[in-house]
């Protein structure tokens, strides 16, 4: 009988110690390295959810990489949403600060993407809710960017940053152009 | 003996992944110590105070009209700024100044507040660059500890616009 009990005290003791070892270090991992998430809705489509509502694509996000809010155009992210802050919203970026784009749908037709804020849009335009409906967004409501999709497997790829040719800026914020070196 | 070695590094390695791990946790989700700069909080928070903010109220959403904030800046999200919710989503803000003859007022958006210094004067706050998501907010100055005689809870706002309605 009182080996039992020592049995499970030592059981307890285990099981204690190795939650707090794990429980932590997945709160890190998730927080600081990498997330998984499933995309929901048709706003990402082509590229993301081409099925509709019959499968979900899984993406990884990469949150080391955005720890210095350093995203480039045409990569997809995810931000807490400027509306909800309870929920997380996928799309592509199209504008970095300081670029001049035309919008689609937004109260001015020109908008010129203030210092730290992005603009980012759907690519399934009319279905997205995006910069067109709310504006552009703070660069510190970025959460991470998709770099993989791995579920369902027969769509595992990496994702690549793509702008469409209609969705360019007009003017580069803080582009360096290759005519100011010939000097 | 080479064997020794590596298996003292390898467990050294752990601990300090496992308290670098417990330490972010920490920080993240209970609370940090937070240096202050700058006049735009005069009187309640002098430059160069060191306050503990606390974040679980802001990760439970409880986060309430004449709280004090810590927030990441709209503009530079590397900065952080420190100010007085004045509004939370719906409520009706003045954006005037008090000493206009008309006043006007704004409505504080779905999912934003409404951020204030307490030194009107001298603060670039929502009055400058408008409302701000509420995810932006790390975390709710509880307590001051430096300097030390005005260590304790911090006090309310010295100004008149928090409008106590509903």
């Amino acid at each position: 009988m009182a080996q039992q009990a020592g049995f499970g005290r030592k059981y307890f003791k285990a099981f204690v110690s190795g939650f707090f070892v794990a429980v932590p270090v997945t709160v890190t991992i998730l927080d600081r390295l990498a997330y998984v998430a499933r995309v929901e809705g048709a706003s990402m489509q082509p590229s993301l959810n081409p099925d509709g509502g019959s499968s979900s694509d899984v993406v990884l996000l990469n949150r080391w990489s955005v720890r210095n809010y350093r995203v480039q155009r045409g990569d997809i992210v995810s931000i807490v949403s400027p509306k909800n802050p309870q929920q997380k919203i996928i799309k592509r970026v199209i504008a970095l600060e300081g670029d001049f784009i035309r919008t689609l749908g937004y109260k001015n037709r020109y908008v010129r993407v203030p210092d730290g804020h992005l603009w980012i849009e759907g690519d399934h335009h009319g279905h997205s809710f995006d910069s067109n409906s709310f504006g552009p967004v703070s660069l510190g409501l970025l959460h991470g960017r998709a770099s993989h999709i791995i579920w369902p497997p027969s769509r595992w790829q990496r994702i690549e940053p793509s702008i469409p040719t209609d969705r360019k800026p007009l003017l580069n914020g803080s582009q360096k152009s290759s005519e100011d070196e010939d000097l | 003996m080479f064997r020794r070695a590596l298996g003292k590094t390898l467990g050294f390695v752990g601990y300090t992944i496992q308290y670098g791990c417990i330490a972010h946790c920490a920080f993240e989700y209970i609370g940090e110590f937070v240096a202050c700069t700058g006049p735009s909080m005069e009187p309640t928070i002098t430059s160069n105070d060191i306050v503990f903010s606390e974040r679980l109220s802001r990760h439970f959403y409880r986060i309430e009209k004449g709280d004090i904030i810590i927030a990441r800046s709209p503009s530079d999200p590397k900065m952080n700024i420190c100010k007085r919710v004045i509004g939370l989503e719906g409520d009706k803000v003045c954006t005037s100044s008090p000493s206009d003859i008309f006043q006007t007022h704004t409505y504080v958006p779905k999912g934003h507040v409404w951020l204030e210094g307490d030194n009107l004067r001298n603060s670039t706050d929502s009055r400058s660059y408008g409302p701000v998501p509420y995810a932006l907010i790390r975390g709710r100055v509880c307590l001051k500890l430096w300097p030390f005689d005005s260590f304790g809870p911090l006090n309310d706002s010295p100004n008149e616009r928090i409008s106590r309605n509903s």
